[in-house]
This record gives C-alpha cells, structure tokens and sequence, in this order.
C-alpha cells in the first residue's frame, strides 16, 4: 500500500518535470560558459566558403556526399575547444576548425552532423567509421596511427597541470609526489604522469570535467592534460583555479579519420594549409581559444605521410 | 599477438583486484544487510522504517548513479579523501546490501513460525530469539539467493573499472582502446569472470550441503 | 508474518523501552537529515541558483529527452527479453539434446559474463559488421545496448520461467498427455500459461533490473537520462562549481519513482492474483532476490 502510493505520486513528479519541459526559461543554464562572442569588440567567428563540386576519391567523403551530411566527431565538455552548452549548441576552437575542413569539402556548417564521441572510445568510433573525421584535441602518435589516420596537426599543446588558485607545492610535473593527479584513462599525460619518476597518484575517470569537479572537491591535487584544455577550464573558473603554464610534452593535435583514406587525408591537409594561410585560422583562434587567455602561436606545419 | 601472454601482469593485477574488491564488498554488504533486515522486523518503528528506506533507495538506484554519488556527493557532505577503492567499496556494498536484506528478510519469514514461538516461550528476548534461533535457521534458505547475489556483486564490481579502481573490466577497455581484437580480449576476460562466479557457486554448493539437514 | 512473532504484545516495561527506542531512533534519524541539510548548505549546495538550473527549457529537454531514450531502451529490451527467455526456457526443457545444450550453454553464459563487457563487445561487433547488418544501420549503440541487455536479462528470465514450469504439478501434465495432446499443445496450452500467470511478479522484478541496467548505456557512450545528466552536470557551471549534487538528486529521484512504478505494479498483480484460486501459487512480489539481484 504504502510503496504504492509514493510511487504514484514520485511518477506524478517526475510526470510532471517532463511535461513542463515545453516550458521553462530558454537560454543557456547557468553562467554563460563557452558562449563568449558577446561583447561588441569581442573577435569575431570567421564564415568559411563553401566550397562546391568536390571531388575526391575518398570513400568515406562519398558515402558522406550522398548522405548529405559529414559526421564529425567532437568533444563536448572542453570549454574553448570543444563545448556544448544546454541549448545543444557547439562552440570552440576544434568546432571551427571542422567547420573549415567541412567547407573545403563541400559541406555547409548545418549539414555537419556533431557527435560527441569520449576519448576512451575515439579509436574505436573512428575506426569502425561511425564518424567520418574527428576533432578533438586528439594528439598525434605512432600508436593511434596503427588505428586511425590523422591530418595536420593544426594546433601544439603540451602537457601541463591544473591546480586550485592557492594551491603553493606545485610547481610542475617534479613536484608531484605524494600528490593525486586526475586524468582521463588512456590519455597520454596520464601515461607520462605515471612514470615512477614523477611518484604521483594517480585517479582515472572518463571525462575530464568530472576530474575538475575533484580538484574543486579537494578529492585530488591536480589535473593534467594539455594546456589547452586546462587553460580553458581555469578561464571559466578564473577564481578557484589556475594553470601552471609548464608544458612537459607535446601534443600535437590532429583530425583523426580512417586509417587508409590517403585521399581524404591529403584533402583535409589541403584544406588546414589554405585556412592557416587565408588568416581564418587566426580569427578562430581568437575567437575561441584566445579568449582563455592561451596566446596565439602559429600552426605547427602539417605532415603528410 | 597474444593478448593475454603480452600483458599478463596487468591481467593478473585486474583479475586480483576484482577478487579483493569483491570479497571486501561482499563481506560490508553481508554485515549491512544482516544489520537492516533486523531492523526491518524489529519492535521499533523508526528503525524499520528507516530499513524500508534503505532497501527502496538502493535497490531502485542504478549502481552507476551510486558511484557518481560516492564521488561527486558524499565527498562533499560527509567524508572527503577517500581513496577511489574506498568510494567503490561503499557503493557495491550498500547496493548489494539492500539484496542481502532482502534475501534474510525472506529467510526469516520460511523458518516456522512454532520456532519463534517457542523461542518467545521460553522467555528469550527480541534479539536473541533472532540471534540465537531464527537467524541459524534462515541461513540455510537464505544461501542458495546469497550465491546469486554476490555473483552479480562480481560482475557489478566492473562498473568500478570507470571509476579509476584496477580491475578486469579496465584491463579488457585499455587493450582493446590500444587496438588489440576485441574477440580475444573478450574470450580472456570472460574466462577471468567465469573462474570466479564458478568458485563462488561452488563454494556456496558446498556450504549448502554442510549446512543442509533434514527438517 | 513471522515478525509478529519475533517479540510478544509489548508489557509496559518494554513499551516504555520501545518507545525510548522509537524517540532515540527518530532523534538520530532526524540528526542524520539535518546533518546532510546542514552540510549541503554549508557547501552552497542548497543556493536557489543552482537549483534555478531546472527552469531552464534547455536542461527540461535534456531530462525529458533522457528519459524518453531510457523508457525506448527500456521498452525494446524489456520485450525482447521476454520473448527470448520464453524460447531459451523451452529450449532448456526441450528433448532434443543439442537444442538444450544450447539453451542451456547461452544461458550459462550470459549469466556470468558482466553486462558491461556484453555491451562492449555487442557494440563493437555491430560496428565492424554494421554494413553487414542492415538492420543496425546508424544505431549501433542503441542495438548494442539493447541486444546485451535482451541477451543477460533473456537468460535470467528463462530461468525464472522454467523455475515456474517445474512448478506446475505433474499430475496436470500427465493428465494433458492421457487426454492425447500433444508436446507442444502441453506446452503452450497448459505449461506456460500458468508459469507466467505464477512467476509474472518475479518476471516484472527483473523488468525492473533492466530498467536500471539501461544506465550502463555509458560504457558505450549512449545518451540515455544518466548519461545526459552527467554530460548536464559537467557542462552547467553555477557560481564557477557543476551542479553535480543538484543533479544527481533530481534523476536519482527520477529512476526511483521509475522502478517503484514498475515494482508496484508486481505488487498489484501478485495480489490480483492471490483472489483468483487455481493449482499455482503466484509467487510473492517482495522476495525476488534469487534473481533481483542478478546482474
């Protein structure tokens, strides 16, 4: 009797909830995080050209023409980068730059179909083609490269780490022992990280925002992954946490696709190059990640392989 | 090429892991569960409502909503820096422990009533009655669900990969991140699980029959 | 029933001792709360603000749409494991010795092997094979995570079922065959019905199972309500922290009132079918546990 009535009345609630979903404020929930093109002297998003009549012998991008639309795996919890925000619009630095590639292939930003693909499943998505091309923060290495092919790399981030504002023993990656340092399962500053030089411990999750929610908690001393991340979660939070601007690797960061479209890979290439040169790359940098405070440095060269 | 003789230590380090963290959370859940079935048929009311509560709110909870709540919430209320095993040690078992409750609460209820009857008679007390006549007695019921329980407790505890604790599941998703054939990652852990849930059955078979006794 | 038992009629000793128990007992519970009240609110947790999160029509979408997501996962799942338990409990009661071994090595399986590591590997098998299986099309991870679900709780489900088969008296069976019907006629005219009629309570248990299984969707990254809820709490920042508190209460809240639906509605039946007096007992809703609790 007694379960009976507080579950008809929890399904009422929850009922209820759902039903007034058509209701409720529109706009984005909480602070305004990532969507930061507001201001009126704030840089600007540049538009990319379409471009038209493509043709490439990749098939990956044929089955994408027919279908209409390109697939492009993204982040969804970087801010700066690769972002979502309650209204289910994607913002950042990575997002751009599918945008710009998915010009030079022919496809308009609105028939790029986003899918937020984590880090601990990009290999597989990427290889069994459930995305066409991938950009997230994804750094170049010969491991992945047995899996998954990757143009560019567009951008060079490093390995850095993430503290509180008033955290004082750390300095860098040497002054890390005793310390809990969060990452991300697989990611490759987790496997520096782990090194018996450095004597950290270690926490792995799968995403990278439930490691900064420990470091708020005081669950774990430090964050790592690369700068560029962390600069943005610490742009977003500018009172409680800090960087420590300390690369101790290289990451650079490539589109990752399938492994054996040569075609496909030389095309996005192409495509990097001309932004790079063209000026759009710098206005995007500006636009998303320049605004975390990380300064603009210029593109690594691409390499083809 | 072989998956499992290229990476045996860590394999072997997965496996032991499941092993502990199922041993060590079987045993809270057991204590736990023991603990509030006595308070859901006890005199008191608070208590068995609060054992009412406990098993509504963790056996309606999916385990994964749990563990985010062990890292994200009970840091921030009540203990913080507790150490990943701790955080998965305290999810399985207050999860698995409102299935025990169950499972002894059913178990009491099959031991004849002319036995409490008898114990009350006697001039026994609320708890010894259940310590020293009803609780021996619906132990033998109660250990045929108790092997199924803490069989599901084995392969819970693979949520517990996600959660930064080293175990068999973490060893199958790092290997086959790194590439490696599914199907042959898949065969090795499966096996790995396979030994331990055989074991427990086998274990709880022979309790069974050790404490099996014509009624 | 027994508890009634476990202690006398209370004298006025022990009423008094009781009602000592009962005012402790409702002082520490009652400290308990205030306790958790205190430090939520010591913590900024309680702060309208952070709460104000759910006025949002965006985050109101996000809910509903997870919880849609889980409720079809939940709907195909839940009915095709009810069909395959059928078929694999009587495939393990079958005569034809490789069709039990199969039922009976399927189940056994499945049994043991953690839902997650199904899942996985389901997911990565349909997206190798996916041009093969027209069926899957762009849903790899939805099938994955239906298929694994249909594939262990099926398996559970059988076992529940054939548990209610061996239930049904001999002497009915015997009878059905003196009267001349046939193998399957027994089966489907007299075995089963009265199997699911007995263990149709234990049968929604497991529903119920499946229902919070759904949330292992994450391992595969698919966007069911915990999932969703996760991607929320991590992407909202209210006064620079993540709603995570805030969040975890509201769908915790939202899966509970799920499966107390469901499990009353085991409950419902189980007395519905205590009035109606035929030869099977309809097993008790409350103590499921052989099965509940299997994963």
């Amino acid at each position: 009797m007694k379960t009976r009535t507080s579950a008809s009345a929890a399904l009422l609630a929850a009922l209820a909830l759902s039903l007034t979903a058509c209701g409720g404020e529109s706009g984005n929930a909480g602070d305004q995080a990532g969507d930061t093109a507001t201001g009126a002297n704030a840089p600007k998003l540049p538009t990319y050209t379409v471009a038209t009549g493509v043709k490439i012998d990749s098939a990956t991008l044929r089955k994408a023409q027919q279908a209409g639309k390109l697939v492009i795996g993204a982040k969804n919890d970087q801010p700066y980068l690769g972002f979502e925000d309650t209204t289910g619009k994607r913002s950042g630095f990575d997002i751009e730059i599918a945008k710009m590639v998915a010009a030079d292939l022919g496809f308009k930003p609105e028939q790029i179909e986003f899918k937020t693909v984590d880090s601990n499943v990009r290999e597989t998505t990427i290889s069994k083609g459930e995305v066409d091309l991938y950009v997230g923060t994804y750094t170049i290495n010969d491991e992945r490269k047995k899996q998954v092919g990757f143009a560019g790399p567009y951008f060079l981030a490093g390995a850095d780490l993430l503290v509180r504002k008033d955290e004082q023993g750390i300095t860098g990656p040497d002054s890390l022992k005793g310390k809990t340092v969060c990452s991300i399962k697989g990611s490759t500053p987790l496997q520096e990280i782990k090194k018996p030089k450095y004597g950290a411990k270690t926490v792995e999750l799968s995403k990278y925002s439930e490691c900064v929610q420990q470091l708020l908690n005081n669950e774990v001393d430090a964050v790592t992954t690369d700068d560029a991340i962390l600069k943005g979660y610490a742009a977003q939070r500018p009172t409680k946490l800090r960087v420590i601007g300390k690369p101790f690797t290289q990451e650079p960061y490539g589109v990752g696709m399938n492994k054996d479209d040569k075609a496909l890979r030389d095309a996005v290439n192409d495509a990097l190059e001309k932004h790079e040169k063209n000026g759009d790359y710098k206005k995007a940098y500006d636009a998303t990640l320049g605004l975390s405070g990380s300064a603009y440095q210029e593109p690594p060269a691409v390499n083809r392989y | 090429m072989n998956v499992l003789l290229d990476h045996f230590a860590d394999f072997r380090e997965g496996f032991v892991g499941t092993v502990l963290l199922t041993l060590a959370s079987g045993l809270l859940a057991m204590v736990l569960g023991v603990v509030i079935a006595g308070f859901r048929v006890s005199p008191v009311p608070p208590l068995r409502a609060f054992g009412t509560a406990w098993v509504t709110l963790f056996r309606n909870t999916p385990l994964t909503l749990l563990f985010l709540i062990a890292w994200f919430v009970v840091p921030v209320i009540f203990a913080p820096g507790m150490s990943p095993w701790t955080k998965a040690l305290l999810a399985l078992s207050f999860y698995t422990s409102a299935f025990v409750c169950e499972a002894v609460r059913s178990g009491i209820t099959t031991v004849p009533l002319g036995q409490a009857e008898a114990a009350r008679s006697l001039g026994m007390t609320f708890s010894q009655t259940l310590r020293l006549i009803v609780l021996p007695q619906a132990t033998r019921t109660v250990v045929a669900p108790l092997s199924s329980i803490f069989i599901a407790l084995t392969k819970n505890s693979a949520i517990a990969g996600a959660f930064s604790v080293t175990e068999l599941f973490g060893w199958q998703k790092t290997l086959s991140d790194q590439g490696y054939a599914i199907a042959w990652i898949f065969l090795w852990v499966a096996l790995g699980y396979l030994v331990i849930t055989f074991s427990i059955s086998g274990l709880f078979q022979l309790l069974e029959r050790r404490l099996g006794v014509a009624r | 029933m027994s508890s009634s038992v476990l202690y006398d009629t209370p004298g006025p000793k022990a009423r008094l001792r009781n009602r000592l128990y009962t005012v402790a007992g409702s002082l520490a519970l009652a400290a308990l709360l205030a306790f958790v009240v205190y430090r939520l609110d010591a913590k900024n947790q309680l702060d309208p603000k952070i709460w104000n999160i759910f006025n949002n029509a965006g985050v109101r979408t996000n809910i509903r749409d997870g919880v849609l997501t889980t409720l079809k996962v939940f709907a195909a799942a839940g009915a095709l494991s009810l069909v395959l338990g059928l078929l694999l409990a009587v495939g393990r009661l079958s005569e034809h010795r490789p069709v039990r071994w199969f039922a009976t090595g399927f189940i056994e399986l499945f049994r043991a092997v953690p839902l997650l590591i199904t899942i996985y590997a389901l997911w990565v098998l349909f997206l190798s094979y996916k041009d093969d299986l027209g069926v899957v099309g762009d849903n790899a991870a939805f099938w994955g995570l239906v298929v694994g679900l249909t594939f262990y709780n099926g398996s559970v489900q059988a076992e529940v079922l054939r548990a209610g088969i061996n239930a049904v008296p001999r002497g009915q069976v015997e009878a059905a065959y003196a009267l001349g019907l046939r193998k399957y006629q027994v089966m489907t005219t007299l075995l089963l019905p009265q199997a699911v009629r007995s263990m149709l309570p234990t049968m929604i248990s497991q529903l119920v199972v499946t229902l919070k299984d759904t949330s292992l969707g994450y391992v595969i990254t698919y966007t069911e309500l915990l999932f969703a809820a996760r991607t929320m709490a991590s992407n909202i920042i209210v006064n620079g922290d993540n709603p995570f508190t805030a969040v975890v209460i509201v769908v915790g809240a939202i899966y509970i009132a799920m499966c107390l639906a469901l499990s009353s509605l085991a409950t419902w039946i189980e007395r519905r079918g205590r009035r109606a007096k035929t030869g099977v007992a309809v097993a008790a809703a409350e103590p499921p546990v052989v099965l509940d609790g299997a994963r």
